[in-house]
């Protein structure tokens, strides 16, 4: 047990500091990462909702198919086929030689565009929820298509959405331990280096699920706060 | 884009998916023997013993699958000379078998989410039938309220079996040369990642179509007595 408390020491031989840092990395990517997908998820179940038939093909398209690829690929796709595409951009400029994006650009995106599959599914099912009559009695109140969203669309779809919503964001959470592979040095990256250089694999894959399940497990707290939030009001909590 | 260098790059990736059919196989079925102890296990009558399994599911579902395959297989090889005074080296020493283990500890907490929710599905009054036929314990259980358990969780874990193809292709960072080994490896020879990824995701969307058809049908297979009933169309786009 001490021992495992020096490894984790904020002194220059502990890694407690690195493991802190490296756990603010996975929030951060896992962050922009789910942002990305909301904004990929409500376009794409608005095009879905609303769109014409092309449009909800192809949102149909994206849907499916971003589900039933491993992630691993999409990472893949993203980071090599991202780099090989500013590589050749750069090289139009008159630039030589290889030029990478950026593991974090690469990971947040790559996590954006899978979760927003998932979140525009979880966007349209809630919309579904609405009833006709309350849009129908805000546009005969006089509200414009702007003012309709804001106060009478967003707000239901937002506490409908909530609980699909916290478990994507738990899916963006655990997947953002995929990015390592990239060498953005994020929690598990950080815990597969300590373990390179400490020979103690265990102990440090150990520490990295363990902070990966406190911060899970305060998301999940953060979650039903706001979904107990946004159900008050209304009679027996969510609906 | 370069379609011959697609097809070719998709027969490599074919010689993958054995391997990638069979973990998933392997994986599926023990997490689903895992996942229905666990699952009766949260239904049971003991507070500890439901703390058990509510702390598994807990600490499985919470942390990322590919710490918990690191952990198997390069944290646990810190214990070598135990696990081979044990003789369990042999096992913790191949990639296989440890992604094996872990993806079925990780599918069977998952899974018994699904089968729990199903068993407590099951209404009291079949039970409380069959207990007055003068079933109890096993017998109950073997026909009354698996069954109808399992019929109810089969579409929700059918969900579980896309999700474990998916899962496989980690076991590629641990050096298994299914699919998504082989599309990594295309990657890093050829530089041509959007042809592989093209490749690799259709032979992906293929096996999971294929499967989800498997399970529909098997689904339809289950529910004898849904079937036959005159519907006007599907009740779920009744309203649209």
């Amino acid at each position: 047990m001490m021992e495992l408390l020096q490894l984790l020491s904020f002194g220059p031989d502990g890694w407690g500091f690195a493991l802190l840092a490296a756990a603010f990395m996975t929030v951060a990517v896992a962050v922009c990462g789910f942002l990305i997908g909301g904004i990929i998820g409500a376009v794409v179940a608005w095009g879905k909702l609303a769109g014409s038939l092309p449009v909800r093909l192809s949102a149909d398209a994206y849907t499916t198919i971003l589900r039933g690829i491993p992630d691993l690929l999409v990472i893949y796709l993203f980071y090599f086929g991202g780099s090989m595409a500013v590589t050749g951009l750069f090289n139009l400029w008159g630039q030589e030689g290889f030029v990478g994006v950026p593991p974090f650009v690469a990971g947040a995106t790559a996590i954006g565009v899978v979760s927003g599959a998932y979140q525009a599914e979880v966007f349209r099912g809630a919309f579904r929820v609405l009833a006709k009559g309350e849009i129908e009695a805000g546009k005969a109140a006089g509200m414009g298509q702007l003012l309709l969203f804001r106060r009478i669309i967003a707000p239901q779809v937002f506490r409908h959405a909530l609980p699909g919503i916290g478990n994507i964001w738990q899916m963006a959470l655990k997947e953002s331990a995929l990015i390592s592979v990239t060498g953005l040095v994020e929690l598990l990256r950080q815990a597969q280096i300590a373990a390179g250089s400490t020979r103690k694999p265990f102990e440090f894959y150990l520490i990295a699920g363990a902070i990966f399940l406190a911060i899970t497990w305060l998301s999940q707290r953060i979650f039903s706060w706001l979904e107990r939030r946004a159900g008050r009001g209304i009679s027996g909590g969510l609906v | 884009m370069d379609t011959l260098f697609i097809r070719d790059s998709f027969l490599q990736l074919l010689s993958g998916v054995p391997l990638t059919l069979e973990l998933t196989a392997f994986a599926f079925l023990l997490g689903l023997m895992l996942a229905m102890l666990i699952a009766l296990m949260q239904v049971s009558r003991l507070r500890l013993v439901r703390m058990l399994a509510g702390s598994y599911v807990f600490v499985i579902r919470g942390t990322p699958l590919l710490v918990q395959i690191f952990l198997i297989y390069y944290g646990l090889g810190q214990f070598r000379p135990t696990l081979q005074s044990l003789g369990l080296w042999q096992f913790f020493r191949e990639a296989y078998w440890c992604g094996i283990l872990a993806l079925s500890l990780n599918g069977a907490a998952y899974g018994s989410e699904v089968l729990r929710g199903a068993l407590q599905s099951v209404s009291k009054r079949e039970i409380e039938a069959a207990k007055a036929c003068g079933m109890s314990g096993f017998l109950l259980y073997r026909r009354i309220i698996m069954p109808l358990a399992l019929r109810q969780a089969l579409p929700a874990y059918g969900n579980e079996l896309i999700l474990m193809v998916k899962a496989t292709s980690l076991v590629s960072i641990i050096t298994m040369m299914e699919i998504t080994g082989i599309a990594a490896r295309l990657i890093s020879e050829t530089y041509r990642p959007v042809e592989v990824f093209i490749a690799a995701g259709t032979i992906y969307l293929i096996i999971n179509f294929l499967l989800t058809r498997v399970v529909s049908m098997l689904d339809w297979w289950l529910t004898p007595h849904l079937r036959g009933v005159p519907t006007t169309g599907n009740p779920e786009h009744a309203n649209d």
